[in-house]
């Protein structure tokens, strides 16, 4: 039993990023997950679409809500689901990312999800393996999950995601959040800003097809969605920033900086939040934000993402 | 030109348009090369030949087998093995190994500061009088500005070459070029300045000390304005680059690629064409394979996490008659990147074709075709970023003082 009642075809054995997707291949995604939020409302959560097959979450970095969430999509689905956190286990006896690879791979799973600190791992991994491999994060490169779960969010909120104008806020440089959703919203027709100061969000990013800010009121003007990223605590003191309080000052988002944004715009986090750093408590907490709805999504959107891989998964 | 090539005892006795077939001595071997290239044996000024301390990755025999095979005639290694080159029994060591399991010529180059550290002057003097070529500490650059100053003023006392791979090293920290395509993979950047800052500095102190400088391998514009501007003024520098800038950009890495995870890495498409101008008018002296043998360990990592180096002695040839056959670059001056420019820098008698010059010989096809196969490749490590591609030109023979190191 699938998730809904038709499926549409997906054509990728992987999902190692946005890049790569086509629009379609996003609608797929987002169509597919808006049935699995339904699923995940009801009493009876649990679908029979990966019954028998063995999911690994093989997570490098700590992860509590990425990994939890994969975990319960998995389960859902009637996967047996394995958690693997490599930070204490392999690694730290030197047993490299390939090893466990093929380790892994000859006992037979039918998806490994991967999160890693360094961009490009995951392509490694995939190349190793015979299972679907999906990209939780990979260093400062992508996060596509992240962003699928985002534009759903967008979507169910605003109706559509072509046209709007939104605005990634915070340390763009490092983050693969920032990342996938460039290429996402781009595909689908959004406009993005990035606003940051210059060592975080420099000029170049222009090429990537976004306008980049570093004063947060210009960049929030008119803005439709408000989406903030995590500051990790080691890239503000005097290396790329000079301290906390005076990132807030500049590029913390409170309700007299959000005011400068449409009267309807909404606000977003990926998680988790450094309150009193890159967003004041009253925003987060306001009608105005979509934060915990971007958790339930991102359980619904995995749920897709799992089963539009299974569909290229030997079935004998 | 054709013509023919008589050498005796190891030197070139005869050479021109006037040798014919039929003008060999009695009792010589004569060779009729059937239309091939007949040149000068190559120089290939920056090859890292393993010994002592990396015989896992490679060996003098290794090393100097790939060179055979690839034209290369003179191999001048590099001083940041294991220990480093800065102890004259070091050099000692380099040299007998070379005498005794190489099949071509291996110059030293030793360390410029102890440990290869930027900390304190090597014993230059002494290195110099065991055989050392040249100074240089690898791949990595003298940060302090004052260890500099006094390296370069205590070279030009023994009027030895100072050979500098110029990178800051804070700046240059990153993994690849910086720019659109790095913030693509989400890996970090090496701005062309990381280049530019430390040359600027190095133009600065050359023309302070008057001290004799080769810059290592240069990848930009930024430092090919600097070179031409120090050479227009008058300074003794010269400099190179490598083989795989002039022939490969940022956008080969592709899908994180670590055979073309380089140090300086590979730039732009517009700095690899400009190296081709300055190396066209000549502003670029020599060209280096940089031969930088990894094991399969320190490459099958993620891009961040794998070490940076690529072989290349053995396809330098080949991989720079690409720039011939596209018409960028003329053959004399390609040869002569190779041979006669670094013979002059290092102040060797090889690298020409001329009566009384050691005889040190290529015999190549410079249009027959080949796939790079790695397995084939004669160096202990297969880390070629040429791997599967086509290249032009295929080593026949190679000669080193008269005898033949290498024969298909």
């Amino acid at each position: 039993m699938q998730i809904g009642a038709t499926q549409a075809y997906f054509p990728h054995r992987h999902l190692l990023g946005i890049e790569g997707l086509t629009r379609p291949d996003i609608e797929t995604l987002l169509d597919m997950a808006e049935e699995a939020i339904e699923v995940s409302r009801r009493v009876d959560k649990k679908r029979s679409s990966l019954r028998g097959r063995t999911q690994i979450n093989l997570f490098y970095e700590p992860s509590t809500r990425t990994q939890a969430s994969f975990e319960i999509a998995g389960k859902r689905l009637g996967a047996d689901v394995m958690n693997m956190s490599v930070a204490r286990s392999s690694e730290s006896k030197g047993e490299t990312l390939i090893d466990t690879a093929v380790t892994l791979n000859a006992m037979r799973p039918d998806i490994i999800v991967v999160r890693h600190a360094h961009a490009g791992a995951v392509h490694l991994l995939a190349r190793k393996v015979d299972c679907s491999v999906v990209n939780a994060g990979d260093g400062a490169h992508e996060h596509p999950t992240q962003a699928l779960l985002d534009a759903l969010t967008i979507r169910r909120n605003k109706g559509r995601i072509e046209g709007l104008t939104v605005a990634i806020c915070g340390d763009i440089l490092h983050s693969r959040v920032a990342r996938s959703n460039i290429l996402l919203l781009g595909a689908l027709g959004a406009r993005v800003r990035v606003i940051g100061p210059s060592t975080l969000a420099p000029d170049g990013l222009s090429r990537l097809g976004v306008e980049v800010f570093h004063d947060m009121k210009r960049g929030l003007e008119g803005v439709d969605i408000v989406m903030m990223l995590r500051l990790q605590r080691e890239r503000m003191a005097g290396a790329l920033t000079p301290s906390a309080r005076e990132y807030f000052h500049f590029f913390g988002l409170d309700e007299e900086k959000l005011a400068c944004a449409a009267p309807d715009a909404l606000v977003m986090h990926p998680g988790p939040m450094n309150r009193g750093v890159e967003i004041d408590t009253a925003v987060a907490d306001s009608a105005r934000s979509l934060i915990r709805e971007q958790v339930e999504m991102g359980v619904a959107v995995r749920m897709a993402v799992l089963e539009a891989l299974a569909q290229h998964l030997p079935n004998v | 030109m054709r013509g023919g090539v008589v050498t005796r005892d190891g030197i070139i006795a005869e050479v021109g348009e006037t040798v014919r077939e039929g003008d060999a001595p009695e009792g010589a071997r004569a060779i009729d090369c059937a239309g091939d290239v007949v040149a000068p044996g190559l120089i290939d000024m920056q090859a890292f030949v393993g010994e002592p301390g990396a015989e896992h990755r490679e060996t003098i025999a290794s090393a100097t087998l790939a060179a055979a095979a690839g034209g290369v005639t003179t191999l001048v290694s590099t001083s940041a093995t294991l220990p480093p080159v800065d102890d004259p029994a070091v050099v000692d060591f380099v040299l007998r190994r070379a005498r005794d399991t190489g099949r071509v010529r291996v110059l030293p180059m030793a360390a410029l500061t102890k440990g290869c550290e930027g900390k304190e002057i090597a014993e230059l003097g002494l290195l110099q009088q065991a055989g050392a070529i040249a100074f240089c500490d690898g791949a990595r650059s003298v940060k302090n500005a004052l260890v500099m100053r006094r390296a370069l003023t205590y070279a030009r006392d023994f009027d030895a070459l100072v050979v500098h791979f110029a990178e800051d090293p804070d700046l240059g920290s990153g993994v690849m070029n910086e720019g659109e395509f790095a913030h693509r993979l989400g890996l970090s950047g090496v701005p062309r300045e990381a280049e530019a800052i430390m040359l600027d500095r190095d133009m600065r102190l050359v023309a302070l000390t008057g001290a004799r400088y080769h810059a290592a391998l240069v990848t930009t514009t930024l430092s090919l304005d600097a070179l031409r501007k120090a050479k227009d003024e008058g300074l003794v520098v010269t400099c190179g680059t490598s083989i795989n800038h002039l022939t490969l950009n940022e956008n080969d890495i592709g899908d994180y690629r670590t055979f073309l995870k380089l140090k300086p890495p590979l730039r732009h498409e517009d700095e690899r064409k400009a190296l081709v101008g300055a190396l066209s008018e000549g502003l670029i002296d020599v060209i280096v394979s940089d031969h930088d043998p990894q094991d399969v360990e320190t490459k099958r990592l993620p891009f961040s996490e794998a070490d940076s180096g690529a072989i290349g002695v053995e396809t330098m040839l080949a991989a720079g008659l690409r720039l011939v056959h596209s018409g960028d670059v003329a053959l004399m001056r390609l040869l002569a990147a190779m041979t006669s420019r670094p013979a002059e820098i290092l102040g060797l008698p090889q690298g020409r074709l001329q009566k009384g010059a050691p005889a040190d010989l290529v015999r190549f096809d410079p249009d027959a075709p080949f796939v790079v196969d790695p397995d084939a490749l004669h160096s202990r490590s297969k880390n070629t970023p040429f791997d599967g591609a086509v290249l032009q030109g295929v080593v026949k023979a190679t000669v080193v003082a008269g005898a033949v190191a290498y024969e298909t």
